[in-house]
């Protein structure tokens, strides 16, 4: 476990963060900027001294202001890949992989290396690597110094969109082949989707909600801090075919199929998916003649009360025993005409195009046989 | 080449600029910590301190010195007594005048290099596993090292340079306290020792500018090195 309940005061701001996240898997702590999610993860490194309160990690006791307990960062053995890398100037990329490394790391620096593919720069100087090969090093050089918890903050912040998908890859292996936990950073949703088992949400220096990313993702009452634009479910599916003729992939959950562009994954392959619901369309009636190809029947749980020209529903399209959650985004004037209510039946359409190839979130370590 | 006394002269003052800038600089590399990095009360006063030298006429420095560390000195007194050292009429003296005239620049240098130095990186290697003790040696020394290089060399070139506080201090004695610039004012004190008087200017000047260009290449190659560029 990772347990934490702080306060401090940072001039105006007032962190008061209580957590408790598992020490297993990827935990995003998913805020606005200054929210409070770096502060928390700077008490966690020791690089922030809370005015009172109590960290331990693993059962062991960090920091203790009661108990007058305050290990400095260089006990406590937590790795840190910053938003900007923080490589040493002075210092080779073997140089800095090298140096919190004391030759007893549980992975060794080979292993490291090819796990995330800088074989070729180790003699190279920091200042020649380009922005995704510095938080490749930098990666690296936590890992090489043996933690036992990885804090990320916005590791990818700072990068394009191509190196942004050069990173995420080695991040996901980190938690499958390495079985670190990491703590992550975000402002961004897609890569909480992609990456995160767990969600906590960090709201004006606290600690809003935590749980599961589909649970905490698919809740009304937390839109104002998933993001209200950027609102959606996510979904858990399995690849389970492949349509060659037409170039799709079909990916199942309970309760339905959904088809989309062609993803090369073996069949089995566990996908997170996140459908905005300004993607999904509503009917009363199963509808023919349109090109929206992914319907799919169910019922209307939620409706938020909204008084807005909008308004969000929740449809269940799964199963009795296994609901699954969409979220709608609609008119009042639809909502009103179309007589929906929580119980009512209603068909919802996800429009292909809506599943692009960027926001399926990968989880091959859960393959599945099918 | 040089005539005896000009490279009497020389020596002296080389060595009187090694010495005073070898003892200076743990010192220097302190105070510049303390300015960059520590809040306290009384650090106005402890930079003022600092770079009274810079302002006050040397004369007043040299007195000063001569008041706390000559024989009867309060300071001097002492030393002789436990250590036996002595630095009234010493070159000793001409050594800690130059320091103490020089230390004003030695600490500036110093202290903006400090300043310039990345804190984050810092915190990153403490992360990493390091120890406040590892971190100066593997991270903050190597990265001011630029300014700790600069700051010796004016120090020393300054040291070598030195004139008023040294005269006032321990006198003008040839062979014990007199550098380049105390032979050469004696030289201009007496008729017909224009031409020796130039001789020893031409010197002062080329070892002067020497220092200068050693510092700005030293420097150079420092910082290109620990940009990790070029």
């Amino acid at each position: 476990m990772i347990e934490l309940d702080i306060e401090k005061r940072l001039g105006e701001f007032h962190l008061a963060a209580r957590l408790a996240a598992p020490a297993s898997g990827i935990t995003a702590l998913f805020g606005r900027s200054g929210a409070g999610k770096t502060s928390i993860i700077n008490a966690l490194a020791g690089l922030l001294k809370p005015d009172r309160g109590r960290i331990a990690v693993g059962g062991e006791t960090l920091f203790d202001s009661e108990r007058g307990i305050d290990l400095p960062p260089e006990r406590r053995h937590l790795g840190y890949i910053f938003q900007e890398h923080r490589l040493f100037p002075h210092y080779s990329v073997r140089g800095n992989l090298l140096y919190g490394g004391k030759g007893n790391a549980p992975i060794s620096f080979d292993a490291v290396v090819a796990l995330l593919g800088i074989e070729g720069l180790l003699d190279r100087r920091v200042a020649d690597l380009s922005g995704g090969e510095k938080q490749r090093v930098a990666i690296g050089r936590a890992l090489l110094a043996s933690p036992r918890l990885l804090l990320m903050d916005e590791p990818l912040a700072a990068l394009d969109a191509a190196r942004k998908d050069e990173i995420l890859p080695f991040i996901t292996r980190l938690r499958d082949e390495l079985r670190l936990p990491i703590i992550y950073v975000s402002h961004a949703m897609e890569e909480v989707v992609q990456l995160a088992d767990t969600l906590a949400l960090v709201d004006d220096g606290r600690i809003a909600a935590i749980g599961p990313v589909e649970e905490l993702t698919s809740r009304i009452d937390l839109r104002p801090l998933t993001g209200r634009f950027e609102a959606g479910s996510v979904l858990r599916t399995v690849l389970r075919g492949q349509d060659t003729t037409y170039g799709l992939s079909e990916l199942a959950f309970p309760g339905g199929r959904l088809r989309v562009p062609h993803l090369d994954l073996p069949l089995g392959t566990v996908l997170r998916l996140r459908i905005h619901a300004r993607d999904v369309v509503l009917a009363n009636a199963p509808v023919s003649g349109l090109s929206i190809r992914n319907a799919f029947a169910g019922k209307v749980v939620e409706i938020s009360p909204d008084r807005g020209p909008l308004v969000d529903l929740r449809i269940d399209v799964g199963t009795p025993s296994e609901p699954v959650m969409l979220w709608a985004r609609i008119t009042q004037r639809a909502l009103h005409e179309l007589k929906l209510k929580p119980g009512s039946p209603v068909h919802a359409l996800v429009k292909t195009v809506a599943l692009n190839r960027s926001s399926p979130g990968r989880r091959e370590a859960e393959t599945e046989a099918s | 080449m040089l005539t005896p006394l000009e490279s009497e002269a020389l020596l002296l003052s080389l060595r009187v600029g090694l010495v005073s800038v070898v003892f200076s600089l743990p010192l220097g590399l302190a105070i510049a910590w303390l300015l960059a990095r520590r809040e306290f009360p009384g650090k106005i006063l402890l930079n003022g301190l600092v770079h009274l030298p810079l302002v006050l006429p040397p004369v007043v420095v040299g007195f000063t010195l001569l008041v706390l560390f000559g024989r009867n000195g309060a300071a001097g007194a002492w030393l002789y007594q436990v250590f036996g050292i002595t630095f009234a009429f010493d070159w000793k003296g001409a050594a800690l005048a130059s320091a103490v005239m020089a230390f004003p620049l030695m600490v500036r240098a110093m202290r903006l290099s400090l300043e310039n130095v990345d804190r984050r990186l810092e915190a990153a290697a403490r992360t990493l596993g390091a120890n406040p003790l590892k971190v100066l040696a593997t991270i903050t020394l190597p990265l001011m090292s630029p300014g700790i290089l600069t700051g010796a060399i004016l120090a020393f070139a300054r040291s070598v340079g030195e004139f008023g506080a040294t005269i006032t201090f321990v006198s003008n004695i040839p062979g014990e306290t007199q550098t380049l610039p105390l032979a050469l004012y004696a030289l201009t004190q007496v008729p017909g020792g224009d031409h020796a008087a130039w001789r020893l200017t031409a010197i002062s000047v080329l070892l002067a500018m020497a220092a200068l260009i050693a510092s700005e290449l030293v420097a150079r190659r420092l910082d290109r090195r620990i940009r990790g560029a070029g």
